[in-house]
């Protein structure tokens, strides 16, 4: 089994962060992973995307921007640039704060979720990455809330943002119900 | 303990866990986290970190390193490698040993910094002027870069050579999970370096110079005899081929995990695919392809390249079997697809 995610968005909005703690959670299950950043002549303000591939056996290509199983888009040039690379069957994940368009495929699982609205409600829009986290949480078997929580500590102890931890938590319980 | 690294920070933490006391460097992408790396983590180490003023202080500072006994190492990406060769053929005729980390991009010229194989020639062939050659590590994974590090070190030490590892920014910026643990380092005698010796024994001196025509050709073929040691105790292969293919593909580096890829896609489409991958650029794993199976037919050869591995591989075969090549560059990165294409239409086609 490999699933094969891309998340994309503004620079800013916690894209690879995302994308490093599902990689995290990933490596913590045992499973192989990778996370790939796209780089490139980027821009502050611009687009920023990362592939994870988490698999049972050894990884290939650790791109995912085609054949995509689930995109995690939190931004319209997301949508434009990946809706049509995801396979059919696929998930995609809509930051509908800002997309508001929704978007045109009909042969994939789609999910809305008002991360950047939730997030701000929360108490700080740079948490809308973790109220994304919603979708994997309810559509995928990928890992659980409990996997989420204990990653949030591994990599927030002890460091200078450990307060954070109750404020990302909180992000994703507030997910996780608007999108019961 | 298996960690999530970048391949860039692997190679650093790597390179400090087998004994590197100094780096000396300068700053391009898509290498950056090395030097970035290295600038807390070797000072923590208690070694030596120093941003040198360009590419070549840096290499002449390896060397400097290097004469007087420490494990050193630079880092750089194409165009700066390039600018390195000078320091890398007086380190080759001095005997110095030192890792040189080629964190790879598109070219020529100043080029892009996207992934690319285009540096190939300069890696195998010397790269600087003079008879030399330095053993060359491709690695395509992580933990594969951590490990052929601490070779690399190793190698450099045991045959007093410059060592290079070419990686790209698909491995320097992506992460998997690696273990680094300490290993045992090999056991050499240093007595050679210039390290201060207070009147004690005979003073050494390490130089590239010599104006003795007939002591020059003793030196390059002294530093041949160990290139045939080289060849027959460092040559490192993946190979993955088995009775029944029909195609043989052959990528380095990162790239060939896209390869990984196209040849299960080959063999679940029913056309019977293998893989060698070479590890070692230099010395070339010339010998895999002297016993390959009765079924095969046809080589193709994968680069991020318009094609430079490809004369080793003709080289290896030596006419016995048709060289295909298929490549992109530019910073381009074929997609498995691709390369199941250019393999399907060679084997169907039978051309």
């Amino acid at each position: 089994m490999t699933t094969r995610i891309l998340f994309s968005g503004f620079g800013g909005q916690g894209i690879l962060t995302l994308g490093q703690l599902i990689a995290t959670i990933a490596l913590n299950k045992g499973k192989e992973v990778t996370w790939m950043p796209s780089y490139g002549a980027e821009m502050r303000g611009g687009t920023a995307n990362c592939s994870v591939i988490i698999s049972d056996k050894m990884i290939g290509s650790p791109i995912a921007n085609t054949n995509i199983d689930i995109l995690c888009a939190m931004n319209i040039p997301s949508i434009v640039k990946f809706e049509d690379k995801v396979r059919p069957g696929g998930q995609i994940f809509i930051n509908s704060s800002i997309i508001k368009d929704g978007i045109a495929r009909t042969d994939v699982d789609a999910l809305h979720i008002d991360a950047s609205n939730i997030a701000s409600k929360v108490g700080d829009l740079r948490v809308a990455n973790m109220v994304m986290l919603a979708g994997f949480l309810q559509k995928t078997n990928l890992f659980t809330f409990e996997d989420v929580e204990e990653v949030l500590k591994q990599r927030f102890s002890g460091t200078r943002n450990e307060h954070l931890i109750p404020l990302n938590i909180e992000a994703v319980k507030q997910g996780m119900e608007a999108t019961v | 303990m298996k960690m999530l690294m970048k391949g860039n920070e692997a190679i650093c933490e790597a390179a400090i866990v087998a004994g590197c006391k100094a780096f000396f460097g300068y700053p391009i992408t898509p290498q950056n986290e090395i030097p970035e790396y290295m600038s807390l983590h070797m000072v923590k180490a208690g070694g030596a970190y120093v941003q040198a003023e360009s590419e070549i202080g840096a290499i002449n500072m390896c060397y400097g390193a290097a004469a007087s006994g420490v494990r050193v190492m630079t880092s750089s990406s194409s165009p700066g490698i390039a600018l390195k060769q000078e320091g890398m053929s007086y380190l080759a005729g001095a005997n110095l040993p030192c890792v040189v980390v080629n964190v790879s991009r598109s070219g020529p010229g100043l080029g892009g910094i996207l992934p690319a194989q285009g540096d190939y020639f300069q890696m195998t062939r010397g790269g600087g002027n003079g008879d030399y050659y330095t053993p060359v590590y491709a690695p395509f994974s992580v933990q594969e870069a951590v490990d052929l590090i601490f070779k690399a070190f190793d190698v450099a030490d045991k045959y007093r050579t410059p060592v290079q590892m070419v990686a790209d920014g698909m491995l320097g910026q992506m992460m998997e999970p690696c273990v680094i643990e300490p290993r045992p380092a090999v056991k050499v005698d240093k007595s050679w370096v210039t390290d201060g010796n207070s009147g004690k024994r005979p003073r050494n001196i390490v130089n590239s110079l010599n104006l003795s025509a007939e002591g020059l050709e003793q030196m390059n073929i002294q530093r041949f005899a160990q290139y045939k040691e080289i060849e027959k105790n460092e040559t490192l292969v993946d190979y993955r081929v088995n009775d029944g293919d029909e195609i043989v593909i052959v990528a380095y580096g990162a790239p060939a995990r896209v390869a990984v890829n196209a040849v299960d896609e080959l063999n679940e489409s029913g056309i019977k695919a293998g893989l060698i991958r070479p590890v070692t650029l230099w010395p070339y794993p010339y010998a895999s392809f002297q016993n390959l199976p009765a079924s095969v037919k046809h080589i193709l050869v994968c680069e991020l390249s318009m094609g430079q591995m490809i004369d080793d591989v003709k080289i290896a075969v030596a006419g016995k079997y048709p060289v295909h090549f298929y490549g992109r560059c530019g910073g381009v990165i074929f997609e498995p697809s691709e390369i199941v294409e250019a393999a399907t239409k060679i084997v169907k086609g039978g051309a």
